[in-house]
């Protein structure tokens, strides 16, 4: 496409921004289209990401690699040998490896409420800032429970309380304080009680290790390997990557954005199809003064990039704010990392331009064909 | 292709077309039947006959925009129709005037001129003393800024003019150019064109139903049954 220079170049974007300028309305749809396909896909995605990273935050915590049943496609259904953790502890390259069992408990009016079977050792104990209670005295009867803050609030429970959980009543001995939502929201038992409680003696879910030297990492991997065929051992960033739960996760949010997209993205090619089609007689102008086909394409696609531009800085603000939004809301405080990746951002501004100029493709080549002699007859 | 540039004594040919037919609805309407022109350098011709005639088909063939069943149009020695010729063509060669001024109403007027320029590529500044050059010449120039809605009927077709010219074409071609407008602002109109077309030495080819404004033309071609005649030749 030639062009003579700025003006020239600025008489061509004027054709452009006429036409969005002259059906403002179906401009303003189209752009509101796009808008709340980027906000929410940037919302859903946004959220699981950093669902998703909270859960590798809880597994992650004060360790670096993570061992696991093989082949089981959701950690809550593997089973480690909790004698396992004893031995691997004995390794010389190991500072510590802490066995601990995940389970799902309800109680009144909050059916789902995740539990940790732990040591007293393990760090999501050690480390969290106990706001209630003292440590020294987590594990010392089996139907002893630690709370995370949240948890404390809705089941309304304070040091000393007895709080019905499943089938059982537990006496609350702390109440501890996490930045990561799913362990404010949990119930710490000693690992013992948990394997009683869930059916699970012997076993734990994961074991999460730290080693003395990360760069021994791949050696312990390859002895896990050797010494527990029925096992793997996973790098933390490894997990991450292959973990199939957090993959389905991943893919789901993005499918679900992808369809606000496609949805967006029929709203511009129906905005593109009427503008072409009510200005056949305009494109013959064009083309009977000298534009090319390829200048007139370049017109369409310039229009649905715009579309799409403005949709996608629209759709970002407003994606933005509903999720500092939703931090805001105390029921979800923790759940919600609204932490925005330039990544993210920047595959959601070229989705929201490329959906643009998808739905220009058959606009811009119809108006591409359109022949001035038969469109000057165009009424 | 080049088209042998015949000297015919009289200046240089610019448009010929030979032998060329043309028919719509599969053949069924043949409007054009075996027509054969030459137009030289800086003639004014004048294309009369009833609607439906092919007044507006010839003018159709001769600009590129549409493709002849049968026989060659040139244009300042370039075949028309070849589709790599095309935008040369209507960008360098030839230039278009309607009944209809066919000129985008949201833009200004000076903005409805710079856009063959725009098309062409040619530079801002120079497209910009062109189209002042222009608006001088056709009493323009105070209204450069006005969108095409403020602007009479009179006004708008002086635009087109100045829009078809803005390249430099060898050739204008006018299909009913004051077709649209009243006595008086046609008389003023085609006074205006005559004289642009005379001062920037244009070949005019224009369709009318007009005998009087025929008659003020070099040649006046009559149209009847797919065939042309020459009725006048004055130069």
């Amino acid at each position: 496409m030639r062009a003579g220079g700025r003006g020239c170049g600025m008489i061509f974007l004027k054709l452009i921004v006429t036409n969005l300028r002259r059906h403002r309305i179906r401009s303003f749809i189209s752009v509101a289209g796009i808008a709340f396909s980027v906000a929410a896909m940037l919302t859903v995605v946004t959220i699981l990401q950093g669902a998703i990273g909270m859960f590798s935050g809880i597994l992650s915590s004060d360790s670096e690699i993570i061992v696991f049943e093989r082949n089981v496609s959701d950690l809550f259904f593997s089973n480690v040998p909790a004698a396992a953790a004893a031995q691997i502890a004995e390794w010389p390259m190991v500072q510590h490896a802490d066995a601990v069992l995940f389970g799902i408990v309800s109680s009144a009016g909050h059916p789902i409420i995740t539990c940790f079977g732990v040591t007293a050792a393990d760090a999501r104990i050690a480390k969290a800032t106990w706001i209630a209670g003292d440590r020294a005295t987590f594990a010392q009867h089996a139907d002893d429970v630690v709370l995370g803050e949240r948890a404390a609030e809705f089941m309304a429970a304070n040091v000393g309380s007895f709080v019905p959980i499943g089938h059982a009543t537990f006496h609350v001995i702390g109440i501890l304080k996490t930045a990561n939502g799913f362990e404010d929201g949990g119930v710490f038992m000693p690992l013992a009680s948990a394997q009683s409680f869930f059916h699970k003696e012997g076993t734990s879910s994961v074991i999460t290790i730290k080693l003395r030297y990360k760069d021994q990492a791949a050696e312990f991997k390859n002895m896990i390997k050797a010494q527990y065929p029925n096992l793997i051992g996973l790098e933390d960033a490894e997990f991450n990557r292959s973990y199939s739960q957090f993959r389905i996760l991943k893919a789901t949010a993005w499918a679900v954005g992808g369809c606000g997209l496609l949805l967006g993205g029929l709203g511009v090619a129906n905005t593109m199809i009427m503008s072409v089609f009510t200005r056949i007689r305009e494109i013959a102008i064009l083309r009977v003064n000298g534009f090319s086909r390829l200048q007139i394409g370049g017109m369409i696609f310039g229009e649905s990039a715009l579309v799409s531009i403005f949709g996608a800085v629209a759709g970002l603000t407003v994606g933005t704010c509903f999720l500092f939004g939703l931090k805001l809301i105390p029921a979800l405080h923790g759940y919600v990392d609204v932490t925005l990746q330039p990544l993210v951002m920047l595959i959601v501004i070229v989705l929201a331009l490329l959906t643009g100029v998808a739905g220009a493709l058959y606009p811009a080549a119809y108006a591409m064909r359109i022949r001035a002699v038969e469109a000057l007859r165009f009424e | 292709m080049r088209v042998n540039e015949q000297e015919m004594g009289r200046g240089r040919v610019v448009l010929r077309a030979e032998d060329v037919w043309k028919s719509y609805d599969e053949g069924t309407i043949t409007v054009l039947k075996g027509i054969a022109f030459e137009a030289i350098e800086g003639q004014t011709v004048a294309l009369c006959g009833p609607s439906g005639c092919g007044k507006s088909t010839l003018l159709h063939l001769f600009g590129g925009l549409d493709a002849p069943d049968r026989g060659r149009v040139a244009v300042n020695g370039i075949e028309v129709n070849r589709h790599r010729n095309l935008l040369r063509l209507l960008r360098h060669e030839v230039g278009f005037v309607f009944q209809l001024h066919n000129l985008i109403p949201d833009l200004t007027l000076e903005e409805n001129c710079l856009i063959p320029t725009v098309a062409a590529g040619t530079k801002h500044k120079t497209a910009l003393d062109r189209l002042h050059q222009l608006a001088d010449r056709t009493g323009l120039s105070h209204r450069l800024g006005h969108r095409i809605q403020k602007l009479s009927g009179g006004e708008r077709q002086r635009t087109a003019l100045c829009r078809a010219l803005m390249n430099r074409p060898k050739i204008l071609l006018a299909d009913e150019p004051t077709g649209s407008l009243d006595e008086q602002t046609s008389a003023t109109v085609f006074a205006l064109l005559m004289d642009m077309v005379a001062t920037e030495g244009v070949t005019l080819v224009m369709a009318t139903h007009d005998r009087g404004l025929a008659e003020r033309c070099d040649r006046l071609l009559e149209m009847h049954d797919g065939r042309i005649h020459e009725v006048q030749y004055a130069r």
